[in-house]
């Protein structure tokens, strides 16, 4: 598959109830490959774009596993086949006083899956991104929003998809190059 | 679909409390009042005159730690039966003022408090940065500080493991995983807002640097999708972290036998005191913050009544726990318990205990007055008062209790020296160099959550 000429088409919005509308209507027009960029969360737009639930609570999930495991199995070995100490007869594996620092990995494991699993699933950082090359796109992290339809969309069509996304009523419409 | 979608961006009909932001704004002119902060080309004088003396205080906390370095903790005025002194007592400090941070970023979040918007960000800068004054107290306090790694877990060539069992074991673990959850909360809350600063540099240096920390946040919608489930999980996980954190402080006292050490009531009176503390300070730096930049629009008189509201609930908490050591003193018939009670009320610390009672217990009461809960110098100083007051309960907590214990033979005083005052004052002006900093060069309101308390944000019934 060859690269198209251009990254997208881009219409801006001045208005989230603009922008709702649009996000409504390119998916009922059968646009997929459509990607929406807002200055602050919008939980109608996600529901819009009918975006799948992210699976970043699962690895979360597995982090505090994996966390609390290794902290326990670290104490473990440690009190009762690396160094054990006979204090009074009691016993090596004495679980209870792992317990503060068993769940303190959990958390810290289970933070970092959180913040990394996240930046990776987004793929961040990173350092180019066609949609910059709008030169009005600066201000999608200040008061407007922009919907993008990109270029690798089945049903793009560089003249057809203007002209639909001129109907959605946009401030403008821009070509995003690569 | 059917539910309507509302967000409340004003107080709705028949509210009479004061909003959580002034009237009149809108998406750009909360971006730009906020980012015009960090962005102006100009930095106020009294910026310089704050940060000069907050810095000639941190470089007091450099000289005072060289003089410990090169002549160890006899400089202080620590010994037997008094081992553990200012650095303790400013460790449990600086560690409680660091939790209103998380509190107000995490619980509060999960709670949908929405006033917390427009506070969250610096009070978690503020956790960063007291945690990081706490965190060099134990190990200034080790006696060889340069070997601190060896409280760390790793194979090492003299075959030994650190004792698990031990809190101060548990207080490694909980202090570092609270200074690295809170830093990422902290990074991840920034990243829109370090992503707006981007694009609204106007010089090249402003945009390479926000950009490389924007990570080249775009604000798709896929991107805030998971932006927000990873924000909410951060805060889910905070908020039992910072209980665990403290509760396991105040394991470092409770699990020891020492009579005014040795209480069931401490974990919950310890979380308890560490809010108090925390709101305190949230206080204390907000209302001058907020008049120097003119963000009265944006840090609302309900802001500081929510504030001083929470103050007045932990400060009667702590008052209950200080209620039930007495009792508990009494109730358990144990001479040594009773002695540490009448001791603290009568001893030659007595004058703490009571100015403990007038500084948390008696200050805080004036909040019940709406005059006063209005009334901003009025907070301003029972929250000096707080500030004053959770400092000297961990004075009686660690000093009063070690002072006389058991046996009279081996009682003693304990009276701090100059190096104590130096290095407690050194970490003042650490932890306010650092937030001077970070009001010059962040943004000390989150932007994007501001966004969403505006009117505009609104989204229409019809279309939800």
């Amino acid at each position: 598959m060859s690269r198209p000429p251009i990254y997208g088409l881009m219409a801006e919005f001045t208005e989230p109830n603009e922008l709702i509308a649009a996000a409504r209507a390119t998916r009922d027009a059968g646009y997929t490959r459509v990607d929406v960029y807002t200055p602050y969360p919008i939980e109608e737009v996600s529901e819009a774009l009918h975006l799948r639930r992210t699976r970043l609570p699962l690895l979360v999930l597995i982090g505090g596993i994996i966390g609390g495991g290794a902290g326990f199995a670290l104490q473990y070995w440690a009190a009762t086949i690396a160094y054990p100490v006979n204090i009074g007869g009691r016993p090596f594996n004495s679980w209870p006083a792992f317990i503060p620092i068993t769940f303190e990995t959990t958390v810290l494991v289970a933070a970092f899956f959180a913040v990394l699993g996240m930046l990776a699933l987004n793929g961040l950082p990173m350092p180019y991104h066609p949609v910059f090359n709008v030169p009005r796109f600066a201000l999608a992290s200040r008061d407007r929003f922009f919907l993008c339809i990109e270029a690798t969309d089945p049903q793009f069509d560089r003249e057809g998809t203007r002209r639909f996304l001129e109907r959605l009523v946009p401030r403008s419409v821009s070509e995003v190059d690569h | 679909m059917s539910e309507p979608i509302v967000r409340p961006a004003a107080p709705e009909g028949g509210d009479q409390r004061p909003p959580i932001i002034g009237p009149g704004h809108t998406f750009g002119t909360v971006t730009d009042k906020i980012s015009a902060v960090v962005l102006t080309g100009r930095t106020p004088r009294w910026w310089f005159v704050g940060f000069g003396i907050a810095f000639s205080l941190a470089m007091l906390l450099l000289y005072a730690i060289s003089y410990l370095f090169v002549r160890g903790i006899g400089i202080w005025g620590v010994n037997i039966p008094v081992g553990w002194g200012f650095d303790i007592i400013n460790f449990v400090w600086w560690i409680g003022i660091g939790h209103a941070g998380t509190l107000i970023s995490a619980i509060l979040l999960l709670l949908r408090q929405e006033w917390r918007t427009s506070i969250n960000r610096f009070a978690e800068a503020m956790t960063l940065f007291a945690v990081a004054c706490a965190g060099l107290f134990p190990i200034l306090h080790l006696g060889r500080p340069w070997l601190f790694y060896w409280l760390l877990p790793y194979p090492n060539t003299m075959a030994i493991w650190p004792q698990f069992r031990s809190p101060l074991m548990w207080d490694v673990f909980a202090v570092s995983t609270y200074a690295t959850v809170s830093l990422m909360f902290w990074f991840v809350g920034l990243i829109p807002d370090l992503a707006t600063l981007r694009d609204r540099s106007r010089n090249r240096i402003g945009r390479v640097i926000y950009g490389m920390l924007a990570m080249g946040w775009r604000g798709s919608a896929h991107h805030w999708h998971r932006y927000e489930t990873a924000y909410l999980l951060l805060a889910g996980l905070s908020t039992p972290l910072v209980v665990s954190v403290h509760t396991i402080v105040s394991f470092d006292f409770a699990v020891g036998l020492i009579p005014g050490w040795h209480a069931t009531v401490f974990p919950p009176y310890f979380v308890a005191g560490a809010i108090y503390a925390g709101f305190a300070m949230v206080m204390t730096l907000a209302i001058p913050l907020r008049r120097a930049y003119g963000l009265e629009d944006f840090i609302t008189m309900r802001h500081l009544e929510n504030m001083a509201r929470v103050m007045l609930a932990t400060g009667l908490v702590v008052a209950y726990g200080y209620m039930m050591e007495t009792f508990m003193a009494w109730y358990s018939a144990n001479t040594y318990e009773e002695f540490m009670i009448t001791n603290r009320f009568y001893g030659p610390y007595a004058w703490v205990y009571w100015s403990l009672m007038a500084c948390n217990v008696i200050a805080p009461q004036f909040i019940w007055f709406k005059r006063v809960r209005t009334n901003i110098p009025a907070l301003f100083i029972i929250a000096m008062f707080v500030n004053v007051g959770m400092w000297l309960e961990r004075f009686i907590i660690v000093v009063v209790s070690l002072h006389r214990d058991f046996l009279p033979s081996s009682w003693g005083m304990y009276y701090p020296t100059f190096w104590d005052f130096a290095t407690f004052f050194g970490t003042i002006g650490l932890f306010l160099s650092l937030l001077f900093l970070f009001i010059r060069f962040l943004p000390m309101i989150s932007i994007f959550e501001m966004r969403t308390l505006v009117p505009e944000a609104e989204v229409k019934e019809e279309l939800a």
